[in-house]
This record gives structure tokens, C-alpha cells and sequence, in this order.
């Protein structure tokens, strides 16, 4: 299964005396596109967190490819108070890019972005989808093979939520594999190939787009949906 | 009345036309001050990076250390200095006593603890915004602290001109410590203090004004430094 980027096993994760992980099994393979969907509170952001590093499982184990490079941006985007140049060319240079290289780079990423008349700009006086198709920018100059994105267009006017959308298309159309959480249905069918539905910490339900929204299985999953509908 | 306002321009008269013993006092003020600041950065600043990132059991006593020792009276930490820096004392062999650097040694003890605590706050508050985002892009330790110090490089500005104005207007530690020996180890608040019981009002009150000045333009250059950061980084 040398496809296979990340696999979760049994994974689960307390805080708190709270399970936010139950016995999660996911495996991410190349190409894919993952939608996380689920009711608030549900653990997609808890389970890109693990998949990313920055939370480590109570119990099971996740097992990632060997030098796997990869990204990950948040719901608020984390952004440096420099420039938005220097905020991409930053990510670049921890990397061990050389200052020049690590600009130019940086301009060519900003440009395919629409970013680059912002260009030497204070990232922090963007507008909220531009900070975030900044931060998708900064994530893409790193070439990650697997880019995690937490709700990235949440609360976002809906044409920088297209903005931020076509960015993410991109960068799946030039080879990355993408897992995304989403409260956005329509998003979820605009981008993702495959939908994990999860349910107080459990993956309930994992089925390609078409398949989960046109017959969910669970009942939780359809809940959701009919919700979600009204 | 007419004795304050003879006092008083006096004190405009000695500033106007740069009084030697004015200047040497001012001077002095400034290098001793001036250098404990640079000595308490370079200590503060990393134990602040370290205590904001740490995880470690230390962390908790070291915080209330900090913050316990920005209370400290500056004649307590004169007395202590005075024991360390006299001839039987540990640090006796440094010949400190009644010298300047004796004097940077105890308004370094007096305001890295004061520097390092304030920077500490403002460090960790930083690292909980920009935490997820250096494990995401894998930096190290140092990287982190780096970015971490650059990234609240405003707000650390105006802890250390608070920190040099705390030492540049502190008169305990200095006398004790110093011996306020005039030409040698006067600085502004000793001399102040000298010349107003002697009933030299004149050098006093130019003095005063002088150190009032400072005060003034360090708070003034905090607080444009402030207004620089809210405008340009919202």
C-alpha cells in the first residue's frame, strides 16, 4: 500500500476526562480529497490535529509515510506581523531555502494566488479571505504532498470562500491530497472525493461524495444531513 | 518662594551652559544605567523565551520567583550586593565595591527580574498564537524563540525603556552599593538626594530636571513606539 500517506489505527484522544477520539481507523491515500463533516463538537478538528502532529493520541497509532511532507492551515489564519511576502518566504527560509530563492519562490506562489499586487503589504491588514488565501499560499510554497485545512473558508463572504476554494483546487490538481473539515456541504461536494461523517468522536460513516450524500447509512449521518437541509 | 525660583534658575542657568559636574553626573547616570539595561536584556530575554515555551516542573517556581522579585526593594538588593561586592565577601576579589560596575551589578539584580517577567507574559501569550503554526512548519527550539522575540519585538521594546527607567530613577541600591563618592560613582538620584540635604538646591533641582527629561522621553518613545505598533500591524 505504498499509496497509503498516513493510516490511523484505533486511534482515540482524552482530554479532559472528554473521549474527542474513539477508536478512529483512517487511512489517507495519494489523490484523495477528504471532506471531514459532522456536527460541532464531532473531533474533525480533533482528528486533523493528530493526522498533523500537533495533538499525540491517548492510545492507537498513527502511522505516516517516511519524510511525508506536509501542511496544515486553521480556521483563523495564523499569520506573522510582517509582509505578506515575508509571511510565505518565512515558512521557506525555517525550511533551510536560501533568503533570494525563498522570495522568488514566494512571488510565484503569491501570484498564483491573486496575492501578488499585496505582495509587500502587513499581512495583518488583509481582509479576512485574503489572510486565509495567504496562509493557503504560505502552505502551497512548501509543497506539501498532503495539505490538512480546518474549516478554512468558515465565516468567510461567499466570494472569497470561492477564492479560497479554487486555491485548494489547485493545489489538489497539481498532485497534493487534501483532507478538509467543513460545516460547508456544498464545499464538500464541490471538492471532495471521499467523506468521512463523524459523530462524537467516531467515524460513522466513510463514503465517497456522491454515495454519502445521496443515501447516507447512519443514522447520525442522516440527522445531519436533514438538519442541515432545514 | 524666592528661594525656589532662585534654585530654579540656577538649575536652568547650570543646564544651559553644560555645568562639568552636571554633565559627569548625568553621564554616569546614563553608562551605568544604560549598560545594567543591555546586561538584564541579554539575561531577561532568553530566560523569558525559555520560561514562555518550557513545560518543565521549573516553570511554575521560576514564574513566581519573577514575579516576586519585581517587588524587590532596591535597598534590600543593595544590602545583598554590598555583602557579595565587600572585601570578605564571595565576590569580594572583583574590587566592585564603591565602583561603577558595582553599581551596574546591583541595577542589573534590580530590573532583569522585572524585564524578564513583563517579557515573559508577553512571550507566552505570542507562543499560545503562533504554537500550532511552528509545529506545523517544524521549527526548532531556536527558530521558535527567534521568530518568537521578532514577532514581539514593540512590546519588548517598551518593557526594556520601563526596565532602563526603572534603574536610571533608582537611588537604594546605587547609594548603598556605589558610595555616591563624587567624580567617581555620583549619579543623578545620589546626588539629588546629597545636594538637597546639604541645601544645594540648584544642582538638585538641575539634576532633577535633567532626570525628569529622561523619564519623560523614555516614556514618550514607549508610548510612540506603542502607537507605531497598533498602526501598522492593527
Amino acid at each position: 500500500m505504498s499509496d497509503v500517506l498516513i493510516q490511523l489505527q484505533r486511534v482515540s484522544v482524552v482530554a479532559n476526562g472528554a473521549d474527542l477520539l474513539r477508536d478512529v481507523n483512517v487511512s489517507v491515500r495519494a489523490g484523495e480529497r477528504i471532506a471531514l463533516l459532522g456536527a460541532n463538537g464531532a473531533g474533525k478538528s480533533t482528528l486533523l490535529r493528530v493526522i498533523h502532529g500537533l495533538l499525540a493520541p491517548t492510545s492507537g497509532e498513527v502511522k505516516t509515510l517516511s519524510h511525508l511532507a506536509q501542511a496544515m492551515i486553521f480556521q483563523r489564519p495564523v499569520l506573522l506581523k510582517r509582509s505578506v511576502i515575508d509571511n510565505v518566504a518565512f515558512a521557506l527560509v525555517a525550511r533551510g531555502v536560501a533568503e533570494t530563492a525563498a522570495k522568488e519562490t514566494a512571488r510565484r506562489v503569491l501570484a498564483a494566488c491573486g496575492l501578488d499586487t499585496f505582495a509587500e503589504r502587513y499581512a495583518r491588514t488583509l481582509s479576512g479571505g485574503e489572510q486565509q488565501q495567504l496562509a493557503l499560499a504560505r502552505a502551497w510554497a512548501l509543497t506539501p504532498r498532503l495539505l490538512l485545512a480546518d474549516e478554512p473558508t468558515a465565516s468567510l463572504a461567499p466570494a472569497a470562500v470561492h477564492a479560497v476554494e479554487s486555491i485548494l483546487r489547485a493545489q489538489c490538481d497539481s498532485g497534493t491530497t487534501l483532507v478538509f473539515a467543513t460545516h460547508n456541504r456544498g464545499q464538500a461536494k464541490r471538492i471532495a472525493t471521499r467523506i468521512l461523517f463523524l459523530h462524537e468522536g467516531r467515524v460513522v460513516e466513510d463514503a465517497n461524495g456522491e454515495n454519502f450524500f445521496a443515501s447516507p447509512k447512519s443514522i447520525e449521518a442522516i440527522e445531519y444531513l436533514n438538519v442541515e437541509r432545514a | 518662594m524666592s528661594v525656589i525660583a532662585d534654585a530654579f534658575s540656577a538649575a536652568l542657568d547650570m543646564i544651559v551652559r553644560s555645568d562639568a559636574t552636571l554633565t559627569e553626573i548625568a553621564l554616569l547616570s546614563l553608562r551605568v544605567s544604560g549598560t545594567a539595561t543591555l546586561i538584564a536584556i541579554a539575561i531577561a530575554l532568553p530566560l523569558a523565551a525559555w520560561v514562555a515555551q518550557t513545560r518543565s516542573r521549573a516553570r511554575e517556581p521560576i514564574i513566581l520567583l519573577l514575579n516576586a522579585a519585581m517587588a524587590l526593594p532596591p535597598v534590600i538588593v543593595g544590602l545583598v550586593v554590598y555583602l557579595l561586592l565587600s572585601r570578605s565577601g564571595p565576590l569580594g576579589a572583583l574590587g566592585w565595591l564603591f565602583t561603577p560596575s558595582g553599581m551596574i551589578f546591583a541595577q542589573t539584580i534590580l530590573i532583569a527580574p522585572i524585564i524578564a517577567a513583563l517579557a515573559r507574559q508577553t512571550l507566552e501569550d505570542a507562543n499560545a498564537e503562533y504554537r500550532d503554526l511552528f509545529t506545523s512548519l517544524a521549527l526548532t527550539r531556536t527558530q521558535r524563540t527567534k521568530t518568537l522575540l521578532f514577532e514581539t519585538r514593540f512590546s519588548l521594546l517598551v518593557l526594556l525603556l520601563a526596565g532602563f527607567g526603572r534603574a536610571i530613577a533608582e537611588v537604594g541600591a546605587v547609594m548603598m552599593v556605589g558610595g555616591n563618592i563624587a567624580g567617581h560613582t555620583r549619579v543623578m538620584t545620589t546626588s539629588i538626594a546629597l545636594e538637597t540635604s546639604k541645601g544645594e538646591l540648584a544642582l538638585a533641582l538641575a539634576l532633577g530636571i535633567i532626570l525628569l527629561s529622561i523619564v519623560l522621553i523614555v516614556s514618550g518613545a514607549a508610548q510612540l513606539a506603542n502607537a507605531y505598533l497598533k498602526r501598522r500591524y492593527v
